[in-house]
């Protein structure tokens, strides 16, 4: 993605808005997710990369509780995650996610999909949630496609849909967990763009992913997992620069020797 | 061969495909003469057919006898038009409102018949989602059977008519009816209960589906009919039609929630992950997302399920019921019609294939409409 304009200077409050502190998970004996800390501002734009099962993926999916950690905390928007179903249900409110494959609803139109969740979530009349829907889909752009079914549509096409889905639930923090690894090379594009431009506009988000093209361009810290445990986290040109660790700069060289 | 062309290199003209190729001539050659052994069955087929179909037809309708007032009756009057012995419909016809509404009083016959009337339109905004006013139609298929209920047993103004007297295809389409249309909830909620987190809850599904599953229908319609009464305090009467019901209800939803249990396992993780992550509730998710796709998906085994409910309706004999079967045997007792089994067994099969085939059909329509994958 070297085509991207450089990077615009985005505004980073001091507001902190995900409070990760010496979270564990295990899998049944399988120590997964090892004294994870991080802190998430608002308006940051995080990239989570490492090898596969590092835990990148089942570390933003405890952020939604769609994985459960075991120990340690997680804060969210000010709201503690525990076993409490209103807490869970108040964080899932603000965050929104993307997942690599997509998951939309096969059986929904496009725009079936985006207003389900504010009709039934937020109560929203279904005209109105319609309405806001088409102005994500024109965002993400493919309006024209709103009454097609998801099978009909190509996997770029799927992936944007998914982010004006989220979208519509108007959330705060966003995840991305690769979003673009179920995709064909000339669909990535479409799909960082929208995701650039998300950025551009102040989202908060974390994205694991490995397209370093969009670290660089667009994120102002990089995180890098291995074994469960974040090893290394910089600001993306010191991490591609100048990685500190022997573990990191094995990674890097393979993830760009080609 | 010309070699010269007659268009342009890369704006070759579509050209219309072979006269083999298409049409009703490239039909019978794809289908019936492809190769040397499907033209060897497609020879032995019509030979078969030419052997087996004219015979039938002679007996079905040609030599076929549909007005008499006895077996010897019919006879003559084949032997008197010259014809072979056919078929002796004029026994059915003579039966026929036996066969429809078994002992119903012949003088509250008008209740079935505004019954099954009801029964249709109540079916038809359940079955087809492109009718007029479909929203009131539903309020009205939810009423529909309190009225029918009402409308065949009496009271509350009409003459109460106990179920006993219930017989023929009416009590068929009680029966069956009954069963689908109360198997397919209680399916769906033994399903989902079977998949719960809480272990007592699953504990009871598996427990309930396994044990109706280990017992044959026949069995568990015996202890309707008889080990209830050990069961309920002395004095309570349950009336034995209601017992059946019951029974063959409890029976195929065990079935249908494990046909519906394969739809929910082919249902991505993904799909539950994606309606979590933006708040929807445990049941906002089921009825929203996962339902809907993984009842499309049962479609085949739930419509399967029915039909075998459906055609089961006829061991009720063997506690004493009479269905359409039952009954044709019944009639088979009267001395001037003795000896016309084939056409009481064609007449019921022909009643059972028409509705079973039209179920089938119907799941095609479904499976069909509900497709939106490419």
């Amino acid at each position: 993605m070297s085509s991207q304009p450089e990077a615009p200077v985005l505004e980073v409050s001091d507001e902190v808005v995900i409070k990760i502190k010496d979270m564990h998970k295990w899998y049944g004996a399988f120590h997964v997710l090892k004294n994870i800390n991080l802190e998430v501002n608002r308006g940051e734009r995080i990239v989570i990369c490492g090898p596969s099962g590092s835990g990148k993926s089942t570390m933003i999916r405890c952020i939604n509780r769609l994985e459960e950690h075991q120990q340690g905390d997680i804060i969210v928007e000010n709201v503690e995650l525990t076993n409490d179903l209103k807490n869970i249900d108040a964080i899932r409110r603000e965050v929104g996610m993307c997942f690599q494959h997509f998951n939309l609803f096969p059986h929904l139109t496009v725009m079936e999909n985006c207003a389900l969740a504010p009709i039934w979530v937020k109560q929203i009349p279904r005209k109105e949630a319609e309405a806001t829907a088409m102005k994500f889909l024109e965002r993400v752009k493919i309006p024209e496609q709103a009454d097609k079914f998801p099978g009909q549509l190509s996997g770029g096409q799927q992936q944007r849909v998914a982010i004006a889905r989220s979208l519509c639930m108007n959330p705060r923090i966003m995840l991305f967990d690769e979003p673009t690894s179920a995709l064909d090379p000339e669909m990535i594009k479409e799909v960082l763009d929208v995701m650039i431009e998300l950025a551009q506009e102040g989202m908060t988000m974390l994205c694991v992913t490995h397209e370093m093209g969009f670290a660089k361009t667009v994120a102002n810290r990089v995180i890098f997992m291995d074994g469960g445990e974040i090893i290394e986290e910089n600001e993306p040109h010191e991490f591609f620069d100048n990685p500190q660790h022997e573990r990191t700069q094995l990674f890097l060289s393979q993830i760009l020797a080609h | 061969m010309s070699t010269e062309l007659s268009h342009v290199v890369g704006e070759h003209p579509d050209l219309p495909p072979p006269v083999t190729e298409v049409g009703v001539i490239g039909w019978i050659r794809h289908n019936l003469f492809s190769s040397t052994s499907n033209i060897v069955i497609t020879v032995l087929t019509l030979y078969l057919l030419y052997v087996i179909v004219p015979p039938m037809l002679n007996w079905l309708f040609l030599d076929a006898v549909f007005s008499a007032d006895s077996r010897d009756d019919c006879r003559a009057i084949a032997e008197a038009a010259g014809d072979e012995l056919g078929a002796c419909w004029a026994f059915i016809g003579k039966r026929f409102e036996i066969f429809v509404y078994g002992f119903y009083p012949a003088e509250e016959r008008w209740r079935v018949n505004i019954s099954f009337v009801l029964m249709i339109a109540a079916l038809i905004p359940v079955l087809f989602d492109n009718v007029p006013n479909r929203k009131q139609g539903l309020w009205f298929s939810l009423a529909a059977p309190v009225i029918i209920c009402w409308l065949l047993i009496g009271g509350m103004g009409l003459t109460p008519v106990p179920t006993d007297k219930f017989g023929g295809f009416m009590l068929t389409l009680t029966i069956g009816v009954t069963g689908i249309v109360g198997s397919l909830p209680i399916g769906i909620a033994l399903a989902l209960g079977r998949q719960s987190h809480m272990p007592a809850l699953r504990m009871v599904c598996v427990a309930f589906i396994e044990f109706i599953r280990g017992v044959p229908l026949i069995t568990l319609l015996f202890v309707a009919s008889t080990m209830l009464n050990y069961f309920l305090p002395p004095g309570t009467t349950f009336d034995l039609l209601l017992r059946v019901l019951i029974m063959v209800t409890l029976f195929s939803s065990a079935y249908i929630a494990e046909v519906i249990r394969g739809g929910l396992q082919a249902i991505p993780k993904g799909q539950i992950e994606a309606a979590d992550s933006m708040g929807l509730k445990y049941w906002q998710s089921m009825r929203l997302i996962i339902l809907p796709q993984a009842l499309k998906i049962s479609i085949p085994g739930i419509v399967n399920t029915f039909i075998g409910l459906y055609k089961d309706t006829t061991l009720v004999i063997i506690i004493g019921l009479f269905d359409p079967l039952g009954m044709g045997r019944a009639s088979l007792a009267d001395t001037k019609w003795q000896g016309l089994s084939t056409e009481i067994y064609v007449f019921v099969a022909i009643f059972f294939f028409v509705s079973c085939f039209s179920m089938a059909r119907y799941s095609l329509y479904l499976e069909k409409k509900l497709h939106t994958g490419h």
